[in-house]
């Protein structure tokens, strides 16, 4: 899995059939130290119901297919998980609804 | 496989991926010789690493060929924690 922020929303009315439904965020990948984005943007599937501005844990690939609201959906990438603070070398670098 | 170093947690309440005792850590993929490359992934610790352990991740669908990881959303695991590398019969990692 990779981090990615919530930056927006996709609205699609022309779409796959099974892809109907289920609620498309757009993501932008993060760097876990600085949070700064990467330029690397996805339109993913939402699993957990992140909102914008959230950090979040993108799964790629068949992965994104393994959750209930996501079983049959063709996509590959999907938020799995809102992510609460990220820790690296003994340090915090994201706690959520804490501004560091 | 690919070769990353443990340098973080990921701690996550609310989720969808539904394995109790989920560790996510946060993991730099690395050389040989465990200098970091600054790429980062979240993998499933599956065997307990520690931090700063040079360890053995497992991408895409075979991260869901484990009993824990089994029709789960994953798509990262860790495999193994990496004791001895050789190089050429040159040691280039010892834990």
């Amino acid at each position: 899995m990779v981090l990615a922020k919530v930056v927006g929303t996709i609205v699609s009315t022309q779409k796959e059939q099974n892809m109907e439904g289920i609620k498309l965020l757009l993501l932008e990948k993060i760097d876990p130290v600085t949070l700064n984005g990467k330029n690397d943007f996805v339109v993913s599937t939402d699993a957990v119901g992140a909102g914008l501005d959230e950090i979040v844990c993108l799964a790629a690939g068949s992965g994104a297919r393994q959750t209930t609201l996501t079983k049959g959906v063709p996509t590959d990438a999907s938020v799995i998980a809102i992510v609460d603070s990220i820790e690296k070398d003994g340090k915090f670098t994201f706690q959520k609804n804490k501004n560091l | 496989m690919i070769l990353g170093k443990v340098v973080g947690t990921i701690v996550s309440t609310n989720q969808n991926i539904n394995i109790k005792g989920a560790k996510l850590l946060l993991v730099d993929t690395c050389n040989t010789k465990g200098e970091q490359n600054g790429d980062f992934l979240i993998a499933l610790d599956l065997v307990g690493a520690g931090y700063d352990e040079v360890v053995m991740i497992s991408q895409s669908t075979s991260a869901r060929e484990t009993p824990m990881t089994k029709n789960k959303p994953i798509d990262a695991v860790i495999v193994g924690i990496i004791d001895v590398m050789d190089e050429f019969e040159k040691v280039v990692y010892k834990k």
